[in-house]
């Protein structure tokens, strides 16, 4: 019976008539007019696919899914100084946000305290809070149960510090640290990769994140060190399927760096998470969510040789893609988000965040961030796609493209083992060569006019369309910059110098770095001057520009 | 090209900020449109840029910021350029710039703002046309 639907097929596709059109992806893989049973075999079998919840994981990592607890609507929710951000947090929570998150400013991000020449102008830039000491963590988190919510770090590079300052305000409020929940970024690899948000060489930022794992495994074991994230690389220009093949490659580079330091591979595996791009391409997303599943089950069952269920799970977090919205009749990208956001729905996402329709232009204001949240509502209560679990596990396109993504990362795991590893290819300028190429690639295509961006090389108005801007406090800046010197003036300089003396030498041993990064935040020793004496210590990193 | 020479443009990201897609992008089109880029890389301090721009004997600087710093570190890169008696290099801006924040950057001398979704031909054009004269 298969066989005879499976010729009926191939016959009805040569008959389809073909445009002049050529049908892509944005990974590239050639899309048929028609698929069939014949597309999915030989690899179409129960075990492959399976069931939610059930190795390999292809269909949700979840036996119930949205029905018994929908994703997490993890909107961002960062402003320029503590205090907002706090209010704008708790705001969204007020509007039906379920989780919170927190991005940080260009100079926190850059290591760098708000009083640095380098900072001014960009103190609360990009969105994102500006962190120089314990006292803005306090005002940050003032008034949010932390033993109650999960909270969302956006933080790379100075992760350890902001750990550090999470860690020493959960002390002074006396909430035990193994009730902690919530998540550090903490992704150092793609900031090589992708984001550029980088201070010392990969080697010992790597240490780095060991302490932190380490750190959370004996006394924090419900907080999420590490969240591996494709999202970095995807806005820099990495196609879906690069995405899904670098992340996971990076993901393995973990589990195998907390092994050789120690740990027992069940002991760190069950809290590592991902955090995907949902790009254009709806089918496709669902794809590469299905394949970066089954791959991580797989790899960590067979090779890594995890007993625990739980390490075998690809958990995601999901955001909504800002390098699709454009400036150009910004409006259209309220739809945009909306169309990806569904498919991270239908793609088995565990966590959510929708962008604003005006980031193409500026940072979103409080308008465009409700209705960005509204629109998860709407999916998760309206459309009815929750309903079923995995309703397109089967469709004979989505389980072919999904079967073509897991075979097409396995090639690219191949030339990174070649290069001799993820560390080594980013010292050899794999990851910025093939980023480099692939968002040239898409421009060109842009341009070409073989790639439609409605409003932009389409359907094209000349007029301008106004809308509302937010506008960035120019006062904050200069408020910002008197308080921390003031702080700075106020603090036992004395136990300052001491402090950072201890990081120092703990940079050159091999002690973890995090009871000393505690110890000084709660003495008011500065962001910025711990990440000046690790750089003391460490070295700086330079990049070879590739283009 | 009047003086025979190809041109030179020196691309920068000024500031802490490390998007540099676009930034690459640009640098690569210019590149094959026959230009000789000079990619400054990330981080950059306006100082260090202007040196370099200098160093690099350019006839243009196509600055690249997204974190919205942009009111602070164009006008900076102006005075300098014209403490240093070098106002003649041409700056050109990308990135994330609401339209409302041109005019004000115009009047500092910048001569052109591409933003998120312009045509790397276009930038070309530009850069052609303008330094044509």
């Amino acid at each position: 019976m298969i066989k005879q639907n499976c010729m009926r097929i191939i016959g009805s596709r040569e008959k389809v008539p073909e445009g002049k059109d050529s049908f892509r992806n944005l990974s590239g893989f050639k899309i048929m007019a028609l698929y069939g049973p014949e597309d999915i075999s030989p690899l179409y079998n129960e075990s492959e696919i399976g069931l939610p919840g059930e190795y390999p994981f292809t269909r949700g990592i979840h036996k119930t899914m949205y029905r018994q607890k929908l994703w997490t609507i993890r909107q961002l929710g960062s402003l320029d100084s503590p205090s907002k951000a706090n209010a704008r947090v708790r705001q969204l929570l007020q509007m039906g946000a379920t989780g919170i998150s927190f991005c940080l400013d260009m100079p926190t991000i850059m290591g760098r305290d708000s009083d640095d020449p380098l900072a001014e102008g960009e103190v609360g830039s990009c969105g994102g809070v500006a962190i120089d000491s314990l006292e803005d963590m306090r005002n940050l988190l003032e008034g949010i149960p932390l033993d109650e919510i999960s909270i969302n770090f956006v933080s790379n590079s100075q992760s350890s510090v902001i750990l550090a300052m999470f860690a020493a305000l959960a002390e002074e409020r006396h909430i035990p640290l193994e009730k902690l929940t919530g998540t550090m970024q903490n992704d150092i690899l793609k900031e090589y990769q992708a984001q550029k948000s980088y201070y010392f060489p990969p080697r010992p930022s790597m240490r780095l994140t060991i302490d932190t794992l380490t750190f959370c495994n004996d006394y924090m074991p419900h907080f999420n060190p590490i969240s591996i994230s494709g999202y970095h690389l995807a806005s820099a220009g990495a196609t879906p399927v690069q995405e899904a093949a670098f992340t996971l490659a990076n993901g393995f580079t973990y589990i195998e760096e907390g092994i050789n330091s120690g740990l027992t591979v069940d002991s760190f595996a069950p809290r590592l998470s991902f955090f995907f791009k949902v790009h254009n391409d709806f089918f496709e997303n669902i794809a590469k969510y299905r394949a970066a599943r089954r791959i991580w089950a797989k790899a960590m069952r067979e090779k890594y040789r995890a007993k625990d269920p739980r390490s075998w799970l690809f958990r995601v977090h999901t955001q909504t893609s800002g390098s699709s919205l454009t400036a150009q009749q910004p409006e259209n990208n309220i739809i945009r988000v909306t169309i990806q956001a569904l498919s991270a729905v239908l793609g088995g996402t565990q966590s959510l965040h929708t962008n604003s329709f005006d980031e193409a232009v500026s940072i979103p204001t409080a308008r465009s961030e409700k209705l960005a949240l509204r629109t998860q509502q709407i999916i998760a209560s309206e459309s009815g796609v929750i309903n079923t679990i995995d309703p397109l596990a089967g469709s004979y396109y989505v389980e072919a493209l999904t079967n073509q993504m897991e075979a097409e990362c396995y090639k690219y795991f191949k030339e990174i083992e070649k290069l001799g590893g993820v560390i080594s290819a980013i010292e050899k300028g794999y990851y910025a060569r093939i980023i480099a190429d692939s968002a040239f690639s898409y421009q060109r295509k842009i341009e070409r006019g073989e790639r439609t961006v409605v409003g932009l090389n389409k359907f094209v108005e000349h007029e301008e369309t106004d809308i509302e801007l937010r506008e960035a406090d120019p006062e904050f800046e200069r408020e910002k910059v008197s308080s921390l010197i003031n702080l700075k003036r106020n603090r036992d300089q004395a136990l300052v110098k001491a402090c950072l003396n201890e990081i120092r030498e703990v940079c050159q041993g091999p002690d973890n770095i995090m009871p000393s990064l505690i110890n000084a935040v709660k003495s008011y020793v500065t962001l910025g001057e711990i990440i000046g004496t690790m750089k003391e210590v460490f070295g700086e990193y330079r990049e070879e520009s590739i283009y | 090209m009047s003086n025979g020479r190809k041109r030179r443009i020196l691309i920068a990201k000024p500031g802490l900020d490390g998007h540099d897609r676009g930034a690459k992008v640009v640098a690569r089109a210019l590149r094959n449109a026959g230009m000789e880029v000079i990619y400054a890389g990330l981080h950059q301090t306006p100082i260090q840029i202007v040196n370099a721009a200098i160093d690099e004997d350019v006839d243009a600087i196509g600055l690249s910021i997204l974190s919205g710093a942009h009111k602070t570190i164009f006008p900076k890169i102006m005075s300098l350029l014209k403490e240093k008696g070098t106002s003649d290099i041409l700056v050109f801006g990308g990135g994330t710039i609401p339209k409302k924040d041109w005019r004000e950057l115009k009047a500092l001398g910048v001569g052109e703002i591409f933003t998120t979704g312009s045509d790397t031909q276009a930038i070309i054009d530009y850069l052609n046309k303008t330094l044509e004269r």
